[in-house]
């Protein structure tokens, strides 16, 4: 065992709390407090993950978000999730996690053959391999889509499960003055100032614990701005809170593991909740990252960052090995080998690039201990699964020289500092262009404005007690031959950087995609800046002119669950007519049309949908049928500029429309093509009730506001929605007449009282009802509106007053039966690409006036002859249409040119064939012209059709007019 | 985004729906005497500018009222909200 437990010290752990947890179902203990990182690192598990291409034993890196190696899939009751750092895994009692990319375990990968290949898979592998041609029936890129599934299990992180998550999500939106973003010490001393002047302060803090990465020593100051934040009202502290988005506005989301760390979440606690922050004001208080350097054989199990050595020590008096090396270019890791030393560790060497160093850091090296080995680099490592030792060459930086042989150093950890990185990706992300700091060798973010401020080792103040100097040596990579990486979750190495640069690829966007440089789970947060500098070396330029990325949310991985929170399952909202429930009862196989749910027919027992829809369409032809339209959209519109109103955006006159008498109307789009179409009945001098297709109802509302609001404020009209208010139900057949005869009172519903376009007022088994006598369906018809409320009781009142005529209710397929056999059209038809001419609409458009539409719609191209039109189609062979069909010229062998395409088929029972209507190009001129309704990918049907007339069954209208 | 309805008071951009170009929407053509390419450009042309843009937004999941934002393309904040057709 070389890592292990001090004997003292730790401020996170209870020593007299044992905690059992299983790893690929092997039983381990820790100590309540400890991450699942301290607490295999006081085990002595030194291999925690393989990597990603190459199956390299790899050992924890860091102590926090920036881990890239030590990922584990968490299993909860059948549920895994997988790529979860080690370092933010709370362990407790039960805890059940797997190793990941291993294959049998993590010990004995065989998948590690794939070192042996390393060649093979360097930079842009994917991209050279799966494209080109393969000998053999299986050509090109065919032979490789096969291989990839084989190369995905290969090569990979953890695999998600199919079980259904079990766990409660919450989600919140928050305000406040001041947001601060960091639990150190810079972010908890901008809170304390915020929160003395009265301002709402939201704290968030991603680890467990106050005082992010500040040492022992600050503790009690840590916990005496913190009791003072606790105590004041207009304070909201947050740990286990990782702020992961900064978007437009200050508004930040973030996601609080309420429970993750718990065996079972608390009554009431969701697993996760998702905040959705609105800050007045930003302060970013992330702190630093420590940067690792790029050398050879820097990914052994034991090379760790110094930093992290320190904190595993101090938080959970976990030392990270017992013979310690420490490999720097900067003095902050002269404090960190004296604090291990003191902690009990032996240092065996302290190797810095630098030929000289400060007085401060020699005092620590002093204290430290070991060899000072200043002027030199690590040239290499070894050990088979954990580092044994480390080969140190004298080095000279500034020419990159090495020089004498290499000396073998052994130790069991070595601790790496390559300088310090402020975590400027929330910035970055509401961009804010991070600038390069030549001192620090880092990038800081740019000047705050008055929304954000920066504060602490966020802001390059590093800050480093003993007086230390926190400017490193601009060393990033050590240039020595054997495998080193830069990215070690995507098993990126300098090479790599270096061979897509000589492939061609100039832009750091470019590189990054290429090698997939950062683009891992742990999205760069430890290799961003060496590749970047590795980059710019290639490239003969300096880091700022190379540029960085810009980082984009989130931060850290965000759990889909807690975005979506309550929100899953069915969320599509479904709207009921007032008769939805009769139609439930009564057989009604529903169809949902936009958000309504609305009868597709009525189906009786062994009937067929086209069986029931040709019979209830016979039923009206022949007698009597009743459909629920309450989903038209209605619009009631009132003022004194009403008519005039209604004038401006139909294409038809309405200012001589009488009180009481309805109008078809269409309006047009401001560039002339039509829009949707609708009755207007005029219900009193300055009131009329206007219809829409049920599919444009909330366009037309819409647009009818606007022309209001912006372009004719100064117009008397107010319009409001009423398509909740009314149920109405058409009755149509020759009968209708005669059912609403037997059961309307307080009106006369005769032709003559009640002729074609007329409106009655009168009552239905004692509700008020407004009649219109005006038909879709093209036989005799009105439309019966009454309260919704009272929706189901005139419906079935209706239907009772029927009954002696054999009444029939009706669904959408019946309807559109109906109206594919008079020409009607509907929104299939007014599809934004149709004018009024093409739908033979033209007789609508008034020239005594300007409208809508009106100065735009006689444009050369909506007027040409040979635009697609409106006809009627027949099923010349009998085969059934299919809607959506193209509408070709041909032969049956096959299709010939393309000529437009069906927008609606049925069933004629009046023509006794399949029939449809159709938009052709130059439709006018081709009636009678036998073509094709070709439909190759879905139903695979080559339909010979003739073209019709769009008036298909009593082209005068004398039903609905007698 | 948070729109500061005058008649509602702030609210979140999903409440709201966009609507167009406020200055284009004002500059309507007259339809009975405007020739046709002021016609062409009232429905076609369009700027877009990186900087302060007014546009029309309505309250559609509130006071349905249309409103004149000026908002920045770059930031989106919001610098101005009138209301569309008042008169100056
Ligand atoms: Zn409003």
């Amino acid at each position: 065992m070389t890592s292990h437990r001090c004997a003292e010290g730790g401020t996170a752990i209870d020593r007299t709390d044992t905690v059992g947890f299983t790893v690929d179902g092997r039983q381990y203990f820790g100590l309540a407090g400890d991450t699942l990182a301290s607490a295999l690192l006081a085990n002595g598990v030194r291999v925690m993950g393989r990597s990603f291409k190459y199956h390299r034993p790899r050992g924890l890196m860091a102590f926090g978000v920036d881990e890239p190696n030590a990922l584990f899939t968490v299993t909860t009751d059948g549920v895994r999730e997988p790529n979860v750092r080690a370092t933010e895994i709370e362990i407790f009692d039960g805890l059940a996690v797997e190793s990941q990319n291993r294959w049998p375990s993590l010990d004995n990968d065989l998948m590690a053959i794939n070192q042996l290949g390393g060649k093979a898979l360097a930079a842009g592998f994917y991209y050279k391999t799966f494209m080109g041609p393969v000998i053999g029936p299986l050509k090109g890129t065919r032979f490789w889509m096969m291989c990839e599934h084989v190369i995905r299990r290969a090569a990979g992180l953890g695999r998600p499960g199919t079980a259904p998550d079990k766990s409660r999500y919450e989600r919140i939106n928050a305000f406040c003055d001041v947001l601060v973003i960091g639990g150190g010490l810079a972010g908890l001393k901008q809170a304390h100032e915020a929160a003395e002047t009265g301002r709402h302060v939201i704290v968030c803090e991603l680890e467990p614990r106050w005082g992010g990465a500040a040492d022992g020593k600050k503790e009690s100051e840590i916990r005496q701005i913190v009791e003072s934040l606790e105590s004041r009202p207009n304070v909201t502290l947050l740990t286990r809170t990782t702020v992961w988005g900064w978007y437009d506005g200050n508004m930040l989301a973030a996601t609080e593991r309420v429970s993750d760390h718990l065996k079972t979440a608390p009554e009431g606690a969701p697993r996760q909740r998702h905040w959705v922050i609105r800050a007045e004001h930003v302060a970013l208080a992330t702190g630093a990252l420590e940067r690792p350097i790029v050398f050879p054989g820097n990914d052994r199990p034991g090379v760790m960052l110094a930093d992290a050595g320190r904190r595993y020590t101090e938080t959970f008096g976990v030392l990270p090995g017992q013979h310690l090396a420490v490999f720097a270019n900067n003095d902050s890791a002269y404090a960190t080998a004296a604090a291990l030393r003191h902690a009990g560790a032996n240092v065996r060497a302290i190797v810095d690039v630098r030929p000289e160093i400060g007085a401060a850091a020699q005092r620590l090296a002093d204290r430290a201990g070991g060899a000072l080995k200043l002027g030199h680099a690590v040239v290499g490592t070894s050990g088979a699964k954990g580092l044994k030792s480390i080969s140190v060459a004298r080095y000279n930086h500034e020419t990159r020289s090495f020089s004498g042989g290499a000396e073998e150093i052994e130790t069991d950890c070595l601790l790496v500092s390559g300088g310090w990185s402020p975590v400027v990706h929330l910035a970055s992300q509401a961009g804010a262009n991070p600038v390069w700091d030549d001192a620090l060798q880092a990038f800081l973010p740019p000047k705050p404005d008055a929304h954000w401020s920066v504060h602490g080792a966020a802001a390059g103040d590093l800050d480093f007690d003993h007086d230390l100097s926190p400017a490193p040596a601009p060393v990033f990579e050590i240039g020595h031959p054997g495998k080193a990486f830069v990215d070690f979750q995507h098993d990126v190495t300098a090479d790599d950087v270096r061979l897509a640069h000589r492939e061609g690829f100039r832009s750091v966007e470019h590189l990054k995609r290429y090698t997939t440089l950062g683009m891992a789970t742990d999205q760069g947060k430890t290799s961003n800046v060496p590749g970047l500098a590795i980059m710019a070396d290639a490239l003969g330029k300096p880091i700022p002119d190379v540029g960085t990325t810009r980082f984009r949310p989130p931060y850290t991985a965000a759990s889909l669950g807690s975005i979506a929170a309550e929100r899953y399952g069915d969320l599509f909202p479904h709207r009921l007519t007032p008769m939805h429930d009769w139609h439930g009862d009564h057989g009604a196989r529903m169809y949902a049309a936009g958000h309504w749910e609305r009868p597709e027919s009525y189906n009786r027992p062994g009937e067929t949908v086209e069986q029931a829809y040709v019979r209830e369409a016979k039923t009206v032809r022949s007698g009597a049928g009743l459909v629920d339209v309450s989903t038209l959209g209605k619009i009631d519109i009132q003022g004194p500029d009403a008519a005039d109103f209604l004038n401006r955006v139909y294409t038809n006159g309405f200012a001589k429309l009488p009180v009481n008498k309805a109008r078809y109307g269409l309006m047009l789009r401001e560039d002339g093509f039509a829009m949707d179409d609708g009755t207007t009945w005029r219900l009193a001098e300055n009131r009329f009730l206007i219809t829409t297709t049920t599919a444009n109802a909330g366009k037309v509302m819409s647009h009818l506001e606007l022309c209001l609001d912006v372009h004719w404020p100064d117009m008397r009209v107010h319009v409001t929605s009423v398509t909740d208010q009314w149920a109405g139900a058409a009755i149509a057949g020759p009968k209708s007449r005669d059912v609403l005869a037997a059961c309307v009172t307080g009106t006369d519903v005769g032709n003559d009282a009640l002729p074609f376009m007329g409106i009655v007022h009168g009552a239905v088994s004692g509700v008020p009802v407004m009649i219109c006598r005006l038909s879709f369906s093209g036989e005799l018809a009105y439309e019966v509106y009454c309260g919704a409320h009272h929706g189901t009781h005139v419906w079935e009142a209706l239907m009772a007053a029927g009954e002696p005529f054999a009444i029939a209710p009706y669904g959408l397929e019946a309807l559109g039966t109906l109206r594919i056999e008079k020409g009607h059209v509907t929104a299939a038809e007014i599809d934004g690409r149709t004018t009024a001419r093409d739908l033979h609409l033209d007789w609508m458009l008034s020239s005594k006036k300007p409208f809508v539409g009106s100065a735009m719609m006689n444009r050369e191209g909506l007027t040409d002859q040979s635009r697609w039109t409106l006809v009627g189609v027949v099923s010349r062979s009998g085969e059934k249409l299919h809607g959506g069909s193209h509408v070709v010229a041909g032969d049956r062998d096959g299709p010939g040119p393309g000529l437009g395409h069906l927008t609606a088929m049925a069933f004629s029972p009046e023509i006794n064939a399949y029939v449809g209507l159709a938009l052709v190009e130059d439709g006018g001129n081709r009636i009678g012209q036998h073509l094709y309704a070709t439909d190759p990918v879905r139903s695979g049907t080559h339909i010979p059709i003739e073209i019709v007339s769009q008036h298909m069954v009593d082209p005068k209208g004398e039903r609905m007019h007698g | 985004m948070i729109i500061p309805c005058p008649f509602c008071g702030p609210r979140d951009l999903s409440e709201f729906a966009y609507c167009g170009d406020a200055d284009n929407l004002a500059a309507r053509p007259d339809p009975a005497a405007s020739d046709q390419s002021s016609w062409n450009a009232f429905v076609y042309d369009r700027t877009n500018p990186a900087g302060d843009h007014a546009e029309i937004w309505q309250h559609a999941g509130g006071c349905r009222r249309h409103l004149r934002i000026v908002r920045n393309t770059v930031t989106h904040a919001i610098s101005d909200v009138t209301m569309p057709g008042a008169k100056a």
